[in-house]
């Protein structure tokens, strides 16, 4: 028991110790413009086909769904202020952060801890550049800024898959969709999945390139470690998204 | 091929590693270890896999911190530096390393690259590109400069290995096992290509290694890593004329495996 409240310890010691290297790094210059913008492209552009895909199915199952439940109260007038909320506040972010765990966490995880075991960290490092600059800040930095952006666009592709569901069995227009769904959400709302969407980038980004940093040698160490990646960062995103509901609501 | 020692100086030491220890755990790898590199010298660390050898020159560039002891390299001494000093220190001292660890999403270009804008940001493409051809030239792969590190061969993906540390111009230079897993012409070759780095670009080296050929073909001197200690150190001949049980077992090891 001693031995394992010890090791725990060792590790939130070695994770304050990780995070306290990205801060350092990432406001002292030189900036790492060019493999930021490499990253970005990396992890977001390389996830659009994926996105937009799960994003439309998304919002097209959720309209599917909802449909009978209010048609039993005759209010499937309310379907696009209900499926505009949904998206934006709860939907979006998270399905993009589950998304983002899966493919970049995984991605970040293997390629760093392949990048470990072949002393291609220690290659960088005796060659007077510092990894936790040139690989770790950049990615974190890379997926804090593509995971919201990603998320509007999954905002905006479930709602434009909620609307095909909607116009399959309705006489809609796509014009007064889009005003019902605008007149639903406000600026609070998309300020929530912003919040949420910044919260859960620098998760999966924090938590795959630490587990990526320090996995161990060997080849299982590749596979644990993209495991680990997209295990930590679902779980830590579930936890995130209960505590900042919590928080959301207090500030109403 | 016999050495020529004469460009040894051995008033001026470059690396001193004095009464260092290191342990992992409760597994004591290296012992109170005394080593002296000179200007000018190939030192060759013989020694069974497993006996310290690479935590030793992962000490000597910084990777690893000892348990006690100083590591002196150039004049500084290592774990003291400050990151800003370590890494103008490592700039000085060249590591090839035992899988040669090139970057595997780049090319051989990019592998050559990339040390030399990290750490001379104010060079112009032409002088890049110069200094890239230089180094590739002098390890005799200059045609493979557009590819991918998976489309070399293993002696290739050495010699890159060494290039890529050599476009710093460093003052020592570390081997990790230089001949490991290749076939013994290539070894040669490799082993022909360190003593043309100390010719040409007037290196000190270290070289790690468990091939007796290679310390043999390499080293103006050798010492021997035996259960954490440098137990005997000097000529090839030196080192294993002796009745000690353990550095006979070592030289007959080379020629069973």
């Amino acid at each position: 028991m001693g031995k394992k409240i010890e090791k725990l310890l060792i590790e939130f010691a070695r994770i304050h110790r990780f995070m306290m290297n990205f801060l350092r790094e990432v406001v002292s210059p030189p900036y790492e413009f060019r493999e930021i913008i490499r990253q970005c492209y990396e992890i977001g552009w390389k996830s659009f086909p994926l996105i937009s895909l799960t994003g439309f199915i998304v919002g097209f199952v959720f309209t599917k769904q909802s449909r009978p439940s209010l048609e039993e109260f005759g209010a499937t007038s309310m379907l696009p202020a209900l499926i505009s909320i949904a998206i934006v506040r709860a939907l979006a972010p998270l399905v993009t952060a589950l998304i983002g765990s899966g493919k970049v966490g995984s991605q970040i995880g293997a390629e760093l801890s392949s990048m470990n075991v072949t002393e291609q960290i220690d290659a960088m490092e005796v060659s007077g550049t510092n990894p936790v600059k040139y690989l770790i800040s950049t990615r974190i930095l890379a997926t804090t800024f593509m995971i919201p952006v990603l998320c509007f666009y999954v905002a905006g592709i479930g709602l434009l898959g909620g609307f095909l569901s909607l116009s399959s069995q309705d006489d809609l227009s796509f014009l007064s969709f889009f005003t019902q769904v605008f007149e639903a959400i406000g600026i609070k709302d998309i300020s929530a999945m912003v919040i949420r969407a910044v919260v859960f980038g620098f998760t999966i980004g924090f938590a795959s390139c630490y587990v990526g940093y320090y996995s161990s040698k060997g080849t299982e160490g590749v596979g644990k470690a993209a495991n680990t990646a997209v295990v930590s960062s679902m779980f830590l995103v579930f936890i995130e998204e209960l505590l900042i509901v919590q928080i959301l609501s207090f500030f109403g | 091929m016999e050495k020529n020692r004469a460009k040894i100086n051995f008033d001026d030491v470059v690396i001193h590693v004095d009464n260092v220890s290191k342990s992992f755990g409760d597994l004591h790898i290296l012992r109170d270890v005394d080593l002296k590199l000179y200007n000018g010298e190939n030192l060759v660390v013989l020694g069974r896999s497993g006996t310290g050898k690479s935590v030793l020159i992962k000490m000597i560039s910084g990777l690893l911190k000892p348990d006690s002891g100083i590591v002196n390299v150039l004049g500084q001494q290592v774990n003291l530096l400050n990151e800003r000093e370590l890494r103008m220190l490592r700039q000085r001292v060249g590591f090839s390393f035992q899988n040669s660890a090139l970057y595997d999403s780049m090319t051989v270009r990019e592998n050559l690259e990339f040390p030399l804008v990290r750490n001379q940001r104010n060079l112009t493409r032409g002088e890049i590109d110069k200094e890239v051809s230089e180094v590739l030239d002098s390890v005799g792969l200059l045609q493979a400069i557009n590819q991918m590190p998976s489309e070399l061969s293993g002696g290739q993906r050495k010699r890159i290995g060494i290039a890529r540390t050599l476009i710093l111009r460093p003052d020592i230079m570390l081997y990790d096992e230089p001949t490991a897993g290749l076939d013994p012409i290539t070894c040669l070759e490799i082993n022909t290509l360190i003593n043309e780095v100390q010719e040409r670009y007037r290196t000190s080296s270290i070289v790690i290694t468990h091939d007796l050929s290679c310390a043999k073909t390499v080293g103006d001197r050798m010492v021997i890593l035996l259960d954490g200690k440098f137990e005997r150190q000097g000529s090839f001949e030196e080192i294993f004329d002796t009745d000690d049980e353990r550095v006979k077992a070592f030289y007959d090891y080379n020629f069973i495996t």
